[in-house]
């Protein structure tokens, strides 16, 4: 599977802070990456390197390189706003606009005049909130406020808007810790489905999570990379004392 | 290895591993049993073997019963999990040789209600090996000490040879004499179960060898690095 990220000797710096060190890590192109490790590990921190989120924080300096397509996303020619639709995001806690159901879709599409009338932009609405597996249970109240959706179709719908402008990278930061078990399965479920289109980067804390959506597991300690792999070799074999001491519950 | 966080789930793994320790030993002393009751012809030691096989039989089901529990409740990863998996499996494998060593004790009843019948030298150390097999399996267990698995696994070939040559003899009384064939052919039967029990023992080093190593024990890679 050919990369479609590839992070190369990355070092992350809040002001004198040190928050990644020489992190080179590849993506694979259809897969899901799971990033876990301890609370300030740094995996979130790679997280929003990957779409330039950092950017927003005063003080912040990079190192290294973020190839996405090969192409490197901190150069200086590089457009951020465009750099995003390319990579969506979905948050921690469910975020919709508060605004219609219909609206929280169509948002990205219409700023991004990615449709011609009407009819297309309901076409899109339509497949991505069914993509997301939330048409059947919203098709009859698009026009309801998205905040009425439950905690689970919520997070649901924040995935259709994310791929709404077609992106190729989505990027989710702990996207289920706000849901109960079975709104989490559900979107375990679309996590795979979405595979077939996307490349999926995704911090949990959950290692059962981890487990069973990705293909690739990254442990992350003290701002290093400890160890990557294929997810089931990492869960059964880890090759690192540190990985094998966090995942069996002997971190401390 | 440190402890975990959560200390409950220590004593659950440690419990497994007594378990499968308290198995291995009464087990042990079901062999040595049958075979000094085939030795003696000795009925009534027979029956003890057969009467205490429950307790064996018991013990597996709590192992079963918790190790579920752990894969449930804890859900082990890593070392753990391979060592949760690995006590599954040999608990049911020293069950199925304490079947072995009823089995035997069964052949000591059908032979005392036969004419006497002298002994045909050969059993007493056959069955020593797989013994040690056992006791240097589980050993290898506890210790997680993949050599000494190892070293076990090759133990079998031995076990093969001295049945082999057990099984000569038995032949050679058989054609001596038609009237040698009804006891003989139950030594046989008893040899080939203490035969069994080292394919077993064997089976115990390959489960220790895969709790140990992460790997699935693949025999002509052993040979290979041997």
């Amino acid at each position: 599977m050919p990369l479609k990220i590839d992070v190369k000797d990355l070092n992350l710096f809040y002001g004198d802070k040190q928050a990644l060190f020489n992190v080179s890590l590849g993506f694979p192109e259809f897969q899901t990456t799971a990033l876990m490790g301890p609370s300030g590990c740094g995996k979130s921190s790679l997280l929003r390197c990957l779409n330039r989120l950092n950017d927003i924080i005063p003080n912040v300096h990079i190192q290294g390189k973020v190839l996405l397509d090969k192409e490197d996303i901190y150069a200086p020619s590089l457009d951020v706003v465009e750099l995003r639709t390319h990579v969506g995001m979905v948050f921690q806690k469910p975020n919709p606009f508060p605004h219609s159901i219909y609206e929280n879709v169509a948002y990205g599409p219409r700023i991004h005049t990615l449709f011609k009338d009407k009819t297309e932009l309901d076409e899109i609405v339509e497949k991505n909130l069914a993509r997301a597996g939330l048409w059947d249970e919203v098709k009859d109240r698009l026009h309801q406020p998205a905040t009425r959706l439950s905690g689970g179709q919520q997070q649901r719908l924040c995935i259709a808007r994310a791929i709404a402008v077609n992106p190729e990278v989505i990027l989710m930061d702990e996207p289920c810790s706000a849901l109960d078990p079975i709104a989490t399965a559900r979107v375990e479920e679309l996590i795979d489905e979405l595979r077939e289109r996307f490349t999926i980067v995704i911090v949990t804390h959950n290692l059962q999570q981890a487990a069973r959506v990705s293909q690739q597991t990254a442990f992350f300690h003290s701002g290093h990379l400890v160890e990557a792999g294929e997810t089931g070799a990492l869960f059964t074999m880890p090759q690192d004392e540190r990985t094998q001491g966090y995942i069996t519950g002997r971190y401390g | 290895m440190n402890n975990h966080t959560v200390k409950a789930y220590d004593e659950d793994l440690k419990t497994l591993r007594a378990l499968i320790r308290h198995m291995g030993e009464l087990t042990l002393q079901q062999i040595r049993k049958a075979t000094r009751s085939i030795l003696e012809r000795n009925g009534t030691l027979a029956h003890e073997v057969i009467d205490h096989d429950y307790e064996i039989n018991l013990l597996e089901t709590k192992v079963d019963e918790l190790a579920v529990r752990v894969l449930a409740l804890r859900q082990p990863l890593a070392s753990d999990l391979r060592m949760v998996v690995a006590t599954l499996k040999i608990s049911n494998q020293v069950e199925r040789i304490a079947d072995y060593a009823v089995n035997i004790a069964k052949r000591t009843i059908i032979l005392d209600e036969m004419p006497p019948f002298p002994e045909v030298e050969g059993l007493s150390t056959l069955v020593k090996i797989p013994k040690n097999m056992i006791e240097r399996a589980l050993t290898a267990f506890e210790t997680y000490d993949i050599n000494l698995a190892l070293e076990v696994w090759q133990m079998d070939q031995e076990v093969d040879e001295f049945y082999n040559a057990y099984l000569r003899k038995i032949f050679a009384e058989m054609i001596a004499d038609p009237k040698n064939v009804g006891p003989c052919t139950q030594l046989l039967f008893a040899a080939k179960n203490i035969e069994r029990i080292g394919d077993q023992a064997q089976n115990i080093a390959e489960a220790v060898y895969t709790m140990v190593t992460g790997k699935s024990f693949n025999e002509s890679d052993i040979l290979k690095n041997a």
